[in-house]
């Protein structure tokens, strides 16, 4: 089967190039950019909302974005089944246009955090984490401002097994320590009740070739193996 | 009657629950170092000042309000809308 992934390029996005690259060239599948004025669903198996800093990330980040026409089509692909996945801003935006649950605010510490942060799998049945094992854990950088997470309805997140990864340390050890931003509970990344639609603050398109990792690691390659995965069950 | 000009202000805080690191800063690193240690509480949140054309007072508040419900203005889940005040320009 021909698969065709579409990653959304809003004003001010910047990790759009470094997804579709990863995509097209290291996991093989083909992937177009898009403009958010001009998406239209029909013709993708699935949509990625990059990282970055869409419409300058005014009045909150990811609210202005959460109004884009991008994102009445990309409706159309989550109430179908086909994955709908957020990466750090994408993240952000899909919380806004509450795709998913909670909110991102701004971390503790007030500044921008950029490093590399140990994530634990928490749920391996999604269409972004179907490739991993549960309690993984997995070298993947961050790169946000507002990635604390925070939600009011954290006892059903957990009894709906929809919280998808943790910080965590090296061992899997869910420490104070280990949260790089105050997030609730450690909480990294979400889905919805449908597993289809994944939100995580991380970036795995940073991560998915060895001589991008200070460790030699390539972790970011199951994510998106996973979604590619996810789309052949999908429809096979 | 014509439409008047109205000027509506507005702020959105988080709610006491989310934690609000910019007014702990201000007031734990700012006010309680420089002697102000009679402050034992600051909230940060935005502000928003608005000028619109509307019949009168209440329509002027009612559309600031319903704006700011539809599309999210506010974000239900960490933040309080407080409609400050609304005048005549």
């Amino acid at each position: 089967m021909n698969i065709e992934i579409a990653v959304i390029q809003f004003p001010g996005a910047n990790c759009d190039l470094d997804t579709i690259h990863v995509l097209n060239d290291v996991v093989n599948v083909k992937t177009d950019l898009v403009w958010h004025n001009h998406f239209k669903e029909e013709k993708y198996d699935g949509v990625i909302l990059p990282g970055g800093f869409a419409f300058g990330d005014y009045l909150r980040a990811g609210i202005i974005a959460a109004h884009s026409p991008a994102i009445d089509e990309a409706r159309i692909m989550l109430k179908d089944g086909r994955p709908v996945i957020g990466i750090c801003n994408g993240f952000q935006v899909l919380t806004e246009a509450q795709f998913l649950p909670g909110a991102l605010l701004q971390n503790d510490s007030l500044k921008f955090v950029c490093k590399w942060v140990n994530l634990k799998v928490e749920n391996n049945k999604t269409a972004f984490t179907n490739k991993m094992n549960l309690g993984d854990v997995l070298a993947i950088p961050i790169a946000h401002g507002e990635g604390r997470y925070f939600t009011n309805n954290l006892k059903e997140l957990e009894e709906n097994n929809q919280i998808v990864f943790r910080y965590s340390t090296e061992k899997g050890e869910l420490t104070e320590g280990a949260n790089p931003n105050g997030s609730l509970e450690n909480i990294a990344g979400v889905c919805n009740l449908e597993q289809n639609c994944i939100g995580l603050m991380p970036h795995p398109e940073r991560a998915s070739e060895k001589i991008l990792s200070p460790i030699s690691t390539e972790h970011g390659k199951l994510f998106f193996n996973s979604m590619i995965e996810f789309i052949k069950r999908r429809v096979s | 009657m014509a439409p008047q000009e109205f000027e509506v202000e507005i702020t959105l805080m988080n709610k006491p629950a989310a934690k609000d690191p910019v007014g702990t800063t201000i007031q734990k690193d700012l006010l309680a170092k420089k002697g102000y240690d009679m402050v034992f509480n600051v909230r940060s949140g935005q502000f928003l000042r608005i000028h619109l054309k509307a019949a009168d007072e209440k329509e002027a508040k009612n559309i600031v309000e319903k704006m700011c419900n539809d599309l999210r203005i506010f974000n239900p889940v960490t933040q309080n809308l407080t409609i400050l005040k609304v005048s005549k320009l």
